[in-house]
Order: C-alpha cells, then sequence, then structure tokens
C-alpha cells in the first residue's frame, strides 16, 4: 500500500502551524504504511546563499561536532551551523548545492544526505508516523509547504536509506504510492549516463530522472510527462520542487489520491480520512485527480 | 412509529467497530444517525437488520459493504467501494463516489447523486448501481448480472469484458472497452430505465434516450484455433 500526504499553505498566518497540520495527517496514513516514515518540509529560514544539508546519522550517539569541524576544515567556510534532531541533524552552511553533496560524502561516507537546498529539510525513519515524527519533533515546524509517506514496503528493504521522501536535487523531493515495473531498466539507462543512486528504491528511479529531466532544462511538468512515458507500473506521485507542488497518477489510477483545496491551503493525501481533520476542509472543494493528468500548484 | 427505536452513534465517542457492534445489537425499524464521520472506513458492514442508516458526513471506504437489509443514507461523499458485495437493501450516497462503487454487489440498490470514479460496478453480480452524474474509466469492468444506469457521461472502456450486466448511459461514452457494444433498446429496457429513474429519483434522466451497453459476448469461450497460432 503505502500512504502519501501533502500540504501547501496559501496563508501565511498558517505557515507556523504546518508541521502541527501534517502530523495527524501521517498518523492516520501509518494504517496504510507502518513499517517507515518520511517527511519532507519546506520553509524559509536561512539568510540567502545559505543551504540546508538534512544529514542522517550512521549511528546514535554520533559525533556531530567533529564532523562540522572537519568539514569547516575541509570547506575552508566558517561558520557552519549544525541543527540536532534526534539522532540526525541539519547542517546551514554557504557551501552550494553544486559541490556540497560530494564535499559531505568525502567528510564521512556513512553520513548519509537526505535531502538539501535553500528551503527543504528531510526527515526520515522505520517506524509508524507517530514515533518517526516525534523523534524529530515534526510537529512543532513551520514552513509553506511539505510533504510525506507512510511506508509498507514491497519492492526493497525495510531501511531508513529506503524510505521516502527521495530529496536527490535541490529543494525536490518525491514521494510514490504504488510500484515500478521497469524501473530496473531505467536506472540501467540512468546509470550509463552518469546518474549515481543511493538506494536500489524503484522510487528513488523516478526522483532521479525527474532530477536529471529538470536539470537538462524541464519544469517539473514536462518531467513528470516524461514519467509516464518512460515508467510502467502504479504510481501516484507526489513531487515538490521549491515553491511547487505536483501530483500525477498512471493511467490505471489504481492507487487512491484525494486533493481538498481551500482558500488558505491545497491538501493531498491517499484518504480523505487523512484530511478530515484540517481547518475549514469541510468547505473545501475535494477531488480525485484524473488518470494521466498532471496537477500543479506553484507560486 | 410506534415501537422504533432512534439512536445517535458518534464517530467521535466510538471506534467503528463499536459503531458496527451497536449497529449489530438493533431492532428492526431502528432508525439510527451515525454523526461526525469524518472519513472513516467500514462504516455500517455486514449488517443484516433492517435499519433506516444516516451517516451524516463524509465517509471512507467499504460504506454499506456486505449489508443484507439496511437502508444506509450518506449525507457527503464516500471512498473506495461503496455497497462492495451488497446483498440486499438500498444505499444512497448524496455526494461523490470513489472507486469501485457497488463492487461485486449481488443485490440491493446503490444510487450516487453526484459522481462516481474508476471502475464503478467491477465485477457486479446482480446489484443495481444509478449514478446521477459522470463515472471514470473502467466502469462496468467485467460485470456479471444486475443494472448500472449512468444519468452522466462514461470515460474511457466502459463494460470491458462484460457478462450479463446492462449498463444504460444517457450521456456520452468516451470508449467501449473489449467485447462491450451498443445494443438497440427494447420496450423492457426502456420500462427498465424509466423504473429505475423514478426509483433513484433522477429526474434528468429520460428512458427513451439513453445507450445500452452489452456484452457482445465474443469473449465467452477461448478460441483455440484462432489466428492458428498455438
Amino acid at each position: 500500500m503505502c500512504g502519501i500526504a501533502g500540504l501547501r499553505l496559501k496563508n501565511p498566518d498558517l505557515y507556523p502551524r504546518l508541521g502541527q497540520l501534517v502530523v495527524p495527517m501521517l498518523d492516520v496514513l501509518a494504517s496504510r504504511g507502518p513499517d517507515s516514515t518520511g517527511v519532507a518540509v519546506y520553509r524559509h529560514d536561512v539568510p540567502p546563499g545559505e543551504q540546508k544539508y538534512s544529514l542522517c546519522a550512521p549511528a546514535p550517539g554520533y559525533d556531530w561536532a567533529g564532523y562540522v569541524s572537519r568539514l569547516e576544515a575541509a570547506a575552508g567556510v566558517v561558520p557552519v551551523a549544525f541543527r540536532p534532531r534526534g539522532r540526525d541533524g541539519v547542517i546551514v552552511t554557504s557551501i552550494g548545492p553544486d559541490r556540497g553533496p560530494e564535499l559531505l560524502a568525502g567528510i564521512d561516507p556513512s553520513v548519509r544526505l537526505f535531502g538539501y537546498g535553500a528551503a527543504i529539510e528531510v526527515y526520515k525513519d522505520v517506524g509508524p508516523a507517530a514515533k518517526v515524527c516525534a523523534q524529530y519533533g515534526v510537529a512543532d515546524m513551520g514552513g509553506y509547504q511539505a510533504i510525506g509517506h507512510t511506508r509498507m514496503a514491497t519492492e526493497s528493504a525495510v531501511t531508513t536509506e529506503h524510505s521516502h521522501p527521495f530529496a536527490v536535487a535541490p529543494d525536490l523531493a518525491l514521494v510514490h504510492n504504488g510500484s515500478f515495473s521497469n524501473y530496473a531498466s531505467v536506472r540501467r539507462r540512468l546509470a550509463a549516463e552518469g546518474v549515481r543512486f543511493d538506494t536500489d528504491n524503484d522510487s528513488e528511479v523516478a526522483a532521479r530522472y525527474i532530477a536529471r529531466e529538470m536539470a537538462a532544462g524541464a519544469d517539473l511538468t514536462d518531467a513528470l510527462r516524461g514519467v509516464m512515458k518512460v515508467f510502467d507500473g502504479f504510481f501516484t506521485l507526489l513531487v515538490a520542487v521549491g515553491a511547487s507542488l505536483a501530483i500525477v497518477r498512471d493511467s490505471f489510477a489504481c492507487k487512491p489520491m484525494v486533493v481538498a483545496e481551500t482558500a488558505d491551503y491545497v491538501a493531498v493525501a491517499s484518504e480523505y480520512v487523512a484530511l478530515a481533520d484540517l481547518p475549514g476542509v469541510d468547505k473545501a472543494e475535494v477531488f480525485e485527480p484524473m488518470p494521466e493528468e498532471i496537477y500543479t500548484w506553484q507560486a | 412509529m410506534a415501537g422504533v427505536t432512534a439512536v445517535e452513534l458518534s464517530c467521535a465517542e466510538l471506534s467503528v467497530r463499536e459503531v458496527n457492534a451497536a449497529l449489530r445489537e438493533l431492532p428492526d425499524g431502528s432508525a439510527v444517525r451515525i454523526t461526525e464521520p469524518r472519513g472513516r472506513h467500514n462504516l455500517a458492514v455486514g449488517l443484516t437488520g433492517r435499519l433506516d442508516i444516516t451517516i451524516e458526513g463524509n465517509a471512507g471506504y467499504f460504506v454499506a459493504g456486505l449489508c443484507d437489509g439496511p437502508n444506509v443514507d450518506v449525507e457527503g461523499f464516500v471512498g473506495w467501494s461503496v455497497g462492495e458485495n451488497l446483498m440486499s437493501g438500498t444505499v444512497r450516497v448524496r455526494g461523490n463516489a470513489s472507486e469501485c462503487a457497488g463492487a461485486s454487489a449481488r443485490g440491493g440498490l446503490i444510487v450516487i447523486d453526484g459522481d462516481a470514479s474508476s471502475r464503478a460496478g467491477i465485477s457486479l453480480k446482480g446489484g443495481t448501481i444509478a449514478i446521477a452524474g459522470d463515472v471514470g474509466h473502467m466502469s462496468g469492468f467485467m460485470a456479471q448480472a444486475g443494472t448500472i444506469l449512468i444519468g452522466g457521461d462514461a470515460a474511457d472502456s466502459l463494460g470491458d469484458s462484460l457478462y450479463e450486466a446492462v449498463i444504460y448511459v444517457g450521456g456520452k461514452v468516451r470508449s467501449l472497452g473489449a467485447d462491450a457494444r451498443v445494443e438497440e433498446l427494447g420496450a423492457g429496457d426502456v420500462t427498465r430505465v424509466r423504473e429505475l429513474a423514478v426509483a433513484a429519483g433522477f429526474g434528468h434522466v429520460s428512458a427513451e434516450d439513453v445507450t445500452k451497453i452489452a456484452s457482445a459476448r465474443h469473449l465467452y469461450n477461448f478460441d483455440a484455433l484462432k489466428d492458428q497460432k498455438y
């Protein structure tokens, strides 16, 4: 199964409540995916030019202070701020996204980079939504949009790295409900073109494909049109890029999705029950996305 | 009415299991209001009593599934598979229905006042489904027996692999599925549609003007000699 949820706030008055609104959505969707949970939170809380790198520790009690001083020495950039979140944390630095991922991998390859960009923060782990959201304090996070995922693994291992979202380019994150059937072929083709992968997960292939298309100049809609042409299988995808949010379902639309839109927000979820506690949802326009149609919301 | 029990069950206070257990205990003729459903799944399922149940709001998956007796009225929209495997009784949805409305229903009547999403009436086994608005793709897929009335338009692949179920469409059909064909309306069809439109309260459906879709029966038997490739 898997559950996916997204909330994009139109009313800035709601920004401080983003996490508080998203956590119950994911908690409800734990029934669709109890084995792992993840969320990408988007917020503008660093000065222009600064980037956030969401890092996952190889084990609890990791020496983050040592990591930061090695990074400062290697990059020659001071200061590098570290914001701890449970076992993991976010590095805030002026190191740009062009050289950041490689530089970080060189500091300690066992530290995993789960997302990076000017706005995005990614938190994910094995465990049901209530546990994972509590361990990272997601309910207390503000922001302008978030996408999340509750996983019931069908095609690759249940580990922190295999959890969604897959955030593989600056401020880009993808969550997927379904299963791609030809992803090994697509991955081989992308790998031959130099694209590198962190996991053997099918959804990561779609995220890498979208990232590559957009790096080559495609907009999000074009990239998702490409997904429909290139990928075979079942998918309802929710993709966030910077200030944009998009959804697309395969031609059979076997994997559910409900959208509720009000003057204050756009909310999407696998099941309406996950939207039922949102303020004013009883007056929202609620619809099911059509198969093979790309829906986007942007500033 | 004397002897009628009026009951209110709030989903804010009770679990779905408790709501269904309470419904199962009620005597025939009871009138029940289920409040604050908030999209919960499996409300009013597997009931055999002659109850009149009103769900006051939007409900989730499998509403009134497996029921054999009650009348269920949903004052909102519903998720997947409303009235799934319905045996008898009526289910009315005042809003839209998500996918697989009336899947495998063996009897009873399911009325959707709004639109139904894809695969409405999939594998229908004798029940009757009336949808005032449009239906999504693959509706009536492999429907074996029963009737589907669509007041609005049908999306792609309507009636794919139909058996003996019959589909009537008031609006346009984007495309027919494999082995589905348009048939001429007979007097019996017009009567059937007229009665069903009255029962469903569909004033906008003109019984003489619907399109009838039924099986061409070419897929009934596997033809081992077809194309001589085996």
